[in-house]
């Protein structure tokens, strides 16, 4: 019988008050066994206060040949940053 | 029986269960069914050795002989030794293994649990230090025990199988003697007959799940508490654990 | 631990005129130091070259838990049982990730990891030699994963993404790897005659299988100049030999130990030591099967694997049962 246990990504939130990214990936039968699997692989040097598992075939990715549609149109829009307004020092912190 | 006798083999009881158990289940190293077990299983070792170190170091202060835990550890022989037999039981398959911890551990959280309110307070720090690890301990051997006993036909039979081998083992926890007593009476620690109804409760609770069935209750199997009688498994665990320092006395490494 | 790379697949390193359009787009994001994700366009060269050296690297980290695992459960100390279990811990960690950064290409963990119990892929030369006392942990860690991590470090740079992230996160955790070794030979060298004389031993049967793990002499390797051109091989072995040795010899002076070779001599032309060069055709013979140990390792690899395969039957049918049970019960 051919049975691989099915490919989990992990996420971990390693500190109170940050959000959770990716550190890597296992696998395990089940999302409970991929959460004490991920606590057991990638907490090992108490890394961690919250784990994320997400079974891999349920992600949907974006295709990297779309890179010039998706990605670059933002590029030109430089008003969406801070740095774009030249405010005068007296004005202060703003 | 005098207090501080009493407190002593306590203490060799505790840290000899963590020390056997946490040998065994470190002979697993490189050999697991898959990574995962691989690295799970080398946590739940070094929990145990480092409970280990704490239970014997005490042991070893309490002792007032000036020796250490790795004395302790590594230059007593069998007769000294005070584990539970069940956790001397060799690995077996796989599944031996995880039945072996699930039902060490569903006692080892009892036991930990009442001795954080331990009267003495080097006790009760040990306890609330090894009870979040024995938690986390019995949370995966309880899931493996019941995935396997309720997987395919194979994993069934083997895990009854387990359950059967070992479970003439489970007795010896839950008997109590004249050490115990004294403990009980100083506030150190329960009384191990105790924690029997809880710890039938988890054992009854999982092993439905694992669709397992509880063999029939013989005598317990004893012994190894109060090192009257081990099995023949611990002279060659001894054997391989104390090689260095038999073989290299007073060295240091 | 580390792949060494005998054979690698391509012929020889394209000239820019010889290339695709899109062969030349992929070398030019090399060359400006991007990281190729696994759904990027690849060539099949890279790709099935990766594999094989993720695969490798990953293999020895598997195979290479058994020699040490050897001595855990005879370790002295407690501390030091302790310490050496987490560290053999560590490589089952390291080949987890590496096994999850080949995935990324599209073959399974499970396909590579028959492929390396029917002996199709390799895993490092290291691991076939026994480890006979307990001073051989101090000279693997010491030597062994000294030479691991000479390797490995670069490898941080390597241009596929997930192998790059795997390697980064490898060398974070491996950094203890190395010192603890070093900690048991200064232990021993600094003990009674017999551990002196031990640690004596360890170094001269493993000086020559860590020089061993950098791989043959590749100045003539049209290979290894691809690889290196696609950035998935940092540095030649020679370059990494070099660096190893002028890096161990003082710490085993400091040890008071001899490092086995009478050709060594400190070169001040080159700013580095000239040595012996290990026995090639035993390191030939060693990767072909004919090592001190291949037989063993890969018949304690073969029976985890077949001993655990109905834990992972009987763990996979009991998540299936439990899916099929919670969706008929909504």
């Amino acid at each position: 019988m051919k049975t691989e246990w099915p490919l989990w990504e992990i996420f971990i939130r390693g500190q109170h008050g940050l959000s959770h990214r990716h550190v890597g990936s296992l696998h395990a039968p089940d999302a409970e066994m991929a959460i004490k699997n991920a606590r057991d692989v990638y907490t090992r040097r108490n890394e961690g206060v919250s784990i994320w598992v997400v079974e891999a075939a349920a992600i949907t990715a974006s295709s990297p040949s779309d890179k010039g549609p998706m990605y670059e149109p933002s590029e030109s829009k430089v008003y969406r940053h801070p740095s774009f307004y030249d405010i005068p020092d007296d004005v202060g912190a703003m | 029986m005098a207090r501080e006798a009493a407190f002593y083999e306590f203490l060799l009881r505790m840290g000899d269960n963590t020390l056997i158990l946490g040998h065994r289940v470190s002979e697993w190293c490189g050999h697991a069914p898959v990574l995962e077990e691989d690295i799970a299983l080398a946590n739940t070792a070094l929990d145990l050795i480092g409970q280990t170190q704490m239970w014997l170091g005490l042991a070893a202060e309490v002792q007032g002989a000036g020796k250490t835990a790795d004395d302790l550890a590594f230059l007593r022989d069998a007769w000294d030794f005070r584990n539970l037999l069940l956790v001397e039981m060799p690995n077996g398959d796989f599944g031996q293994t995880l039945m072996r911890q699930f039902l060490f551990d569903a006692w080892h959280v009892l036991q930990l649990r009442a001795l954080t309110a331990s009267s003495d307070d080097r006790v009760a720090a040990i306890a609330a230090k090894a009870v979040k690890e024995a938690t986390y301990h019995l949370d995966r051997s309880a899931e493996t025990v019941i995935g396997l006993g309720d997987g395919t036909e194979e994993s069934h039979a083997r895990m009854q199988a387990a359950l059967d081998y070992l479970y003439p083992y489970v007795g010896e926890m839950f008997l109590s003697d004249a050490v115990d007593a004294a403990l009980v009476e100083a506030g150190i620690a329960p009384d191990p007959a105790a924690l029997r109804a809880e710890f039938d409760a988890t054992l009854a609770r999982v092993l439905s799940e694992a669709t397992l069935t509880l063999p029939a209750a013989n005598r317990a199997r004893g012994g190894g508490r109060n090192g009257k009688m081990h099995t023949e498994h611990l002279g060659h665990l001894l054997t391989t654990m104390q090689w260095m320092q038999r073989a290299y006395p007073g060295a240091t490494w | 631990m580390y792949a060494q790379m005998v054979k690698s697949t391509g012929t020889g390193v394209k000239s820019r005129e010889e290339m695709s359009p899109e062969e030349a787009a992929f070398q030019a994001r090399i060359d400006a130091g991007e990281k190729i994700e696994p759904k990027d366009w690849m060539p099949e060269g890279y790709r099935k070259t990766l594999i094989r050296q993720i695969g490798q690297h990953a293999h020895s980290e598997i195979v290479g838990q058994l020699p040490e695992g050897n001595w855990i459960t005879r370790a002295p100390t407690l501390e030091r049982k302790a310490i050496l279990l987490a560290k053999v811990q560590d490589e089952a960690g390291h080949g987890l990730y590496l096994y999850c950064a080949a995935e990324t290409l599209g073959v399974s963990r499970d396909e590579m990891t028959e492929m390396l119990l029917d002996g199709r892929m390799k895993y490092s030369s290291i691991f076939n030699y026994p480890t006979l006392t307990w001073a051989d942990m101090g000279a693997v860690g010491w030597l062994v994963d000294g030479a691991a991590i000479m390797n490995q470090v670069p490898l941080q740079r390597t241009s596929f993404g997930p192998y790059s992230r795997a390697m980064i996160r490898v060398c974070k955790e491996e950094s203890f790897h190395q010192r603890q070794g070093f900690d048991i030979m200064m232990k021993m060298a600094k003990g009674n005659a017999q551990q002196k004389a031990m640690a004596q031993d360890a170094l001269n049967r493993f000086w020559y299988p860590a020089l061993m793990m950098f791989g043959p002499s590749d100045k003539d390797s049209v290979h290894s100049a691809q690889s290196m051109a696609w950035r998935i091989k940092m540095n030649t072995n020679d370059e990494l030999r070099q660096k190893f040795v002028d890096q161990t010899v003082p710490q085993a002076e400091f040890l008071g130990l001899s490092v086995p070779d009478e050709n060594l001599k400190w070169n001040e032309e080159k700013g580095g030591y000239d040595f012996s060069e290990p026995d090639w055709e035993e390191f030939f013979e060693v990767i072909k099967g004919n090592g001190p140990c291949n037989t063993d390792r890969l018949a304690a690899r073969n029976k985890a694997w077949d001993d655990g395969a109905w834990v992972r039957e009987g763990l996979m049918a009991h998540a299936e049962k439990k899916r099929a049970r919670k969706m008929a019960a909504e």
